[in-house]
């Protein structure tokens, strides 16, 4: 009795090499599709000179926020090329966009899903605790082993940590949209789909952007760890500098990492809140009954509100 | 069915909790709403009414008394514990939510208290909003949308945010929409509520000519008892779950079913909901024209007043003759009471409100002619009786002597004139 041991962690190595044994063709096909996927984005950004990328990053900037954003953003980027980290940077952007996509292709479903159902919610719940709070080293390791060391373990570990504000946020948007306007679009006999489509996912948009926003900032915070599995990019540069105690390369690789971050969040957040078509709907949500017209195409007021990183 | 009720509810039940089905059994056997109280709620009990096509049917009640849950019973927004509705012929209780939506889209449109206006779209993609659903092509949709925006008076607003209108106008736009979707039944749960009084005053009037235009049936939720007793030709008055009084506001307002009805309609303006028709007292002192002065002042003797209702010969009201004028005829021994019959009387349709009665009755002191169409004498209105109306006092505690205006001549030379005159007529 003495001996007696919860055989938890034996259970676990039992199942995962049973998946690799029977699955492995499945987990190669995933490898595939997220090696490709990862791959042409990379493409896509090291290829062209730097100054296309900074040129059409600098015009995003101007669109969402204005031109003191476009400032801020053509001095960080130069300030990334000027440390000599713009391939390793380019990498490490791609391989955020695949992620960051891909958990948001996952994460909306998923929120959307939950906050239909109640059943749905209570089990998808503890799920989301459990990849946020279980330490990722941990399921870095079956990750390595289904995908072998490369891109991959790295990208579907970022999915994991990084998925859960996006269904929470996601489900608390469609949950927090007014009921009385969902109950007309049912009076009016709208189906089940149109209402999602038509009601409550542009009402809850704001809520689903943020959620994005936060979906994208993890998925960065995760970077370091992929560059151990050997996804290269910033996060390999990182790992490699930890290892020489190389000073100087871990702050010019770690400041690249913020630059990047800072430029998305608040690329994101613009999306969320104002000053495009989509934060439109954020204004709009606020009834304030005004008595005086305004003229129809006058754009709501730009915020300019500083989101945390 | 038949053709003239659009909406009937049968028996209705609706039980908030774990066990509803346990609930309505309970209640169904006799238990109140407090005795299930531990079981959950019981929001709606034994609700049964018709509601006739192109009827303003309002069901009125505090906040918590059911009435939203019951209306949204009628569409089917929420199911019927128990019991069933029928919206155009057709049950919609438990049928499947494919068939429930086309009776949303084609029979039942819904206005809401807070309007329920879809931020993003503009007036005209809101209004046009049931026509989307129903899946009216776009160019079509947005012709019928602008009709029914210059209806609804919102010419010149097609293209603006719901955002950039007043409530009444917000409103408008969701009553607009509802309109548009061309159903028979419209259910308005507190449409005017959240409005301020002279908004919905003016949406009030707006809806009744809506409504007389487009002969729509409408089901309209209120805790506003003015409101109720306005635009209701029947109301509904709900009390925790129950309906406890169905009748047109008149019948609410004078025959309250119980102590609760009667308290709540105690602070009503009654002046502008009775009418002539439901306070007018038999007419007693009434004489037909062939019948002769003597006739006339017997009747004045007996129940001792100055003045007489005179009939034509077909019933109809000729007006009124003064005993001074009839003794001088007597006298005279002239036996044509029209020479002597006084324009001076007011007469009233049976719908007149009491508001309107008040300055005719301050203006004259006879009593006030309730006539029919065909001009016949239904009853009148003494100015005791207007008084004792409008200060819900009631008038029928004894045999009142309400007869206006008093004699102004004594019985005494009344009765010697009248034997003295039939003496004469006997010597002739």
């Amino acid at each position: 009795m003495n001996d007696f041991r919860l055989p938890l962690g034996t259970i676990v190595e039992g199942f995962i090499d049973y998946i690799t044994e029977t699955f492995g063709f499945l987990f190669d096909f995933i490898r595939a599709v997220f090696k490709g996927a990862f791959e042409l984005v990379d493409v896509l950004l090291v290829s062209p000179p730097f100054w296309v990328i900074i040129v059409v990053a600098a015009a995003l900037a101007y669109f969402t926020r204005g031109w003191k954003f476009t400032l801020g953003t053509v001095a960080g980027l130069l300030v990334i090329l000027g440390v000599d980290q713009w391939e390793n940077a380019m990498d490490t952007l791609a391989l955020v966009l695949v992620a960051s996509i891909l958990a948001i292709v996952f994460s909306v479903p998923l929120g959307i899903l939950a906050a239909k159902s109640k059943v749905a919610s209570s089990i998808i719940k503890p799920i989301l605790d459990f990849m946020q709070t279980m330490p990722a080293f941990v399921y870095l390791i079956p990750a390595l082993i289904l995908f072998r060391v490369g891109v991959v373990p790295g990208i579907v570990a970022t999915i994991i940590f990084a998925m859960a504000p996006g269904v929470r946020l996601t489900e608390l948007g469609i949950r927090g949209v007014d009921h009385e306007v969902v109950e007309a679009g049912q009076a009016f006999g709208a189906s089940p789909w149109r209402i999602l489509r038509q009601i409550q996912l542009p009402l809850a948009m704001p809520t689903i952007m943020a959620g994005i926003n936060q979906v994208i900032m993890l998925s960065l915070s995760m970077v370091v760890i992929s560059g151990m599995v050997g996804a290269g990019g910033l996060g390999a540069e990182v790992v490699a500098s930890l290892n020489r105690i190389d000073v100087a390369l871990g702050f010019e690789a770690g400041l690249a990492v913020v630059i990047l971050a800072i430029y998305l969040d608040r690329l994101t957040a613009a999306l969320g809140t104002g000053g495009t078509p989509l934060g439109r709907f954020f204004g709009s949500l606020r009834r304030r009954p005004r008595a005086v017209p305004v003229a129809a195409d006058e754009a709501p007021a730009r915020t300019n509100e500083p989101v945390a990183v | 069915m038949t053709e003239t009720i659009a909406v009937k509810a049968d028996r209705l039940y609706k039980a908030f909790g774990r066990r509803p089905h346990e609930m309505v059994k309970k209640l169904t056997a006799g238990a109140t709403r407090d005795e299930v109280a531990s079981l959950g709620t019981a929001a709606v009990i034994d609700a049964s009414f018709e509601v006739r096509r192109g009827e303003i049917f309002v069901v009125m009640g505090l906040s918590g008394s059911g009435k939203s849950t019951l209306i949204r019973m009628l569409n089917g927004l929420l199911d019927a514990t128990s019991g069933t509705v029928t919206v155009a012929g057709q049950s919609i209780t438990g049928i499947p939510a494919t068939q429930l939506r086309d009776v949303r889209r084609n029979n039942v449109s819904m206005v809401f208290q807070h309007f329920a206006l879809l931020p993003h779209r503009t007036v005209i993609d809101n209004v046009a909003y049931g026509l989307e659903v129903q899946g009216v092509a776009r160019a079509e949709r947005l012709e019928r949308a602008s009709t029914i925006i210059r209806l609804v008076g919102l010419d010149g607003w097609a293209d603006s945010l719901p955002s950039e209108l007043s409530g009444g106008m917000q409103q408008r736009v969701g009553l607009g929409r509802a309109l548009a979707a061309d159903t028979d039944v419209l259910l308005m749960d507190e449409a005017f509520s959240a409005l301020d009084p002279l908004i919905r005053r003016e949406m009030q009037e707006q809806l009744i000519e809506l409504q007389a235009e487009l002969g729509k049936t409408i089901i309209f939720i209120t805790h506003d008892l003015n409101e109720a007793m306005f635009l209701g030709d029947r109301i509904a008055v709900m009390r925790d779950g129950r309906i406890v009084q169905i009748g047109t506001p008149e019948e609410i307002l004078t025959d309250p079913a119980n102590d609760y009805v009667a308290q709540f309609v105690q602070d009503v303006d009654r002046a502008r909901v009775l009418t002539a028709a439901s306070v007018m007292e038999p007419v007693r002192s009434v004489v037909t024209i062939t019948a002769g002065p003597r006739a006339a002042l017997r009747t004045m003797r007996d129940l001792q007043t100055s003045a007489t209702f005179v009939l034509n010969r077909d019933r109809s009201f000729a007006g009124v003759v003064r005993d001074r004028d009839v003794l001088r005829q007597v006298k005279a021994g002239e036996t044509d009471l029209r020479s002597i019959i006084r324009g001076d009387a007011t007469s009233v349709t049976p719908d007149t409100p009491l508001v309107d009665l008040v300055e005719p009755s301050v203006g004259s002191d006879l009593a006030i002619a309730v006539v029919d169409a065909k001009n016949r004498l239904l009853g009148v209105i003494p100015r005791v009786t207007l008084l004792a109306a409008l200060g819900n006092v009631t008038t029928t505690t004894g045999e009142l002597p309400l007869i206006e205006p008093p004699a102004t001549i004594s019985i005494k030379v009344i009765t010697e004139t009248l034997r003295d005159t039939a003496l004469e007529g006997a010597e002739l």
